[in-house]
């Protein structure tokens, strides 16, 4: 009996463990055609979201952010760019942030529940997660490449 | 009789006394625009430093009405000063104080006598100036580069007003005097983010001080006496500015203004760009920022006669476009 629990115990920590922290939600380096996670994952969490984005935290705290993971890519080795992932309380404070922004000059993409493409910029939301693409240069390829990796990271929202 | 006769010296005195005292009441805040189509094409980020650099002197010159830059550099410090440069780096690499134009900024200030271990670049945080671009270094014998993180806080609170804040020793110790360079960008809850509230990069606890519009806070923090004594001059990297969803950087809503804004009046500075930000709204069929519930009112408060730190009055603004 005493045996059957030890080999219980054994067998749980050394199977597969479930895929878990900030780095699960990002794709890894060339999971997405072209694009390179360059650099470490932050975390910021409701508390000190300012030192993040001091003066635009305030409207995600509103809306019941919980933390934001951020990671900084690179397009073909060149090019720069930051996915922003907000995870909310629930999935009506993604879609406040989201609709809360204005539509002007985007046009509407499928990536997510609801997705918006500004050129040189992607949003969406996927459940209770807000997602932010924004790259540095602007460039014809960019915006496509921008909607490939949204929607690298959307089956990871889970 | 002689009580007549000085009061008749008295009212002559009084009466030439007061158009001078007006004059000097009106006298009119300048606000230099320089700007060149050429500086930044719309899509690229790359900036031509010769053009930036030509701007910078164009600027400088008509703001100290000089022959030369470098004599109009010379009225802004003295060689033995400590200088710092006061960058807006919250915005990462795409809307943050342009690295070329400090370097810009720093050769003129070498030609004025300033050494480089006597230049200090310094905002908020060491990984703010390096996400914009910069880098962070402390060696005493070149130019200095650092967050507040790392040169510190004072211990004890400064008090203006509404504002109870730790100053950073970069403007409390390190520096004699400060050229503040904030970006032309919108504010999400401030309405518009320029000269006075790029302090709030110089205190420990900014994050308070965005309820109502940030007003009086802004104005506030200003006052606080290292700040209002050591800032001297005001140049507004408005190369990309930003007119809608700042102060984070949105590429959507961003245009290549392709310009520097400069000024004495962190106040008149201000007016002057919130209203090209105003302008850049209606021409994108936004609301005005009023409509919004986000008017930048602490523009006034910084005005009023409590503050007395610039001129909101167009009427007082010399808008120069050089």
């Amino acid at each position: 009996m005493r045996a059957a629990f030890l080999i219980a115990v054994l067998a749980v920590s050394c199977g597969p463990k479930p895929r878990s922290g900030p780095t699960a939600l990002f794709p890894k380096s060339g999971e997405v055609p072209g694009w390179s996670q360059n650099g470490e994952t932050r975390t910021f969490e409701a508390g000190n979201l300012w030192q993040y984005n001091d003066g635009d935290a305030d409207r995600y705290v509103q809306a019941g952010v919980e933390r934001l993971l951020t990671a900084d890519y690179r397009y073909q080795g060149k090019t720069d760019a930051v996915a922003d992932i907000y995870i909310m309380k629930n999935a009506a404070g993604a879609k406040t942030i989201l609709e809360s922004e204005s539509e002007v000059g985007s046009q509407t993409v499928r990536v997510g529940t609801a997705g918006r493409l500004y050129g040189t910029s992607v949003t969406f939301r996927q459940g209770r997660y807000f997602v932010r693409l924004v790259v540095y240069e602007e460039a014809p390829e960019m915006s496509q490449a921008l909607v490939e990796l949204g929607r690298g990271i959307q089956p990871k929202l889970r | 009789m002689h009580d007549r006769a000085t009061s008749r010296r008295d009212l002559l005195k009084a009466c030439l006394a007061a158009p001078l005292q007006a004059a000097a009441f009106q006298s009119k805040s300048r606000v230099v625009i320089a700007r060149d189509s050429l500086l930044r094409s719309s899509g690229s980020s790359v900036v031509d430093s010769t053009r930036l650099l030509k701007a910078l002197d164009r600027a400088m010159q008509s703001l100290y009405d000089c022959d030369s830059p470098l004599e109009a550099w010379k009225r802004v410090v003295k060689p033995g000063e400590v200088v710092g440069l006061k960058v807006n780096c919250l915005a990462g690499r795409g809307n943050s104080t342009s690295v070329l134009l400090v370097e810009a900024l720093c050769e003129r200030l070498q030609q004025a006598g300033i050494p480089k271990k006597n230049i200090v670049i310094w905002d908020r945080l060491n990984r703010d100036l390096e996400s914009a671009g910069y880098r962070v270094a402390a060696h005493p014998d070149r130019i200095r580069c650092v967050g507040n993180d790392t040169s510190g806080y004072e211990d004890e609170l400064a008090i203006y007003g509404s504002a109870g804040s730790l100053l950073s020793t970069a403007i409390t110790r390190v520096c004699d005097a400060v050229i503040n360079l904030p970006v032309l960008k919108d504010h999400g809850i401030a309405g518009v983010t320029l000269a006075l509230k790029n302090m709030f990069g110089a205190i420990h606890n900014p994050n308070k001080y965005h309820v109502n519009v940030g007003d009086p806070y802004v104005a506030d923090v200003y006052m606080l006496p290292p700040i209002r004594q050591k800032v001297r001059l005001h140049i507004c990297d408005a190369i990309t500015a930003q007119y809608e969803g700042g102060p984070s950087y949105m590429p959507q809503w961003t245009w290549p203004y392709n310009g520097l804004i400069v000024a004495r009046d962190p106040v008149a500075l201000d007016y002057t760009g919130w209203q090209i930000i105003e302008q850049k709204r209606s021409e994108k069929g936004m609301k005005a920022l009023k409509e919004l519930r986000r008017e930048p009112t602490y523009i006034a408060t910084a005005a009023d006669t409590q503050h007395r730190l610039g001129t909101n009055d167009p009427r007082r603004i010399e808008r120069v476009e050089v």
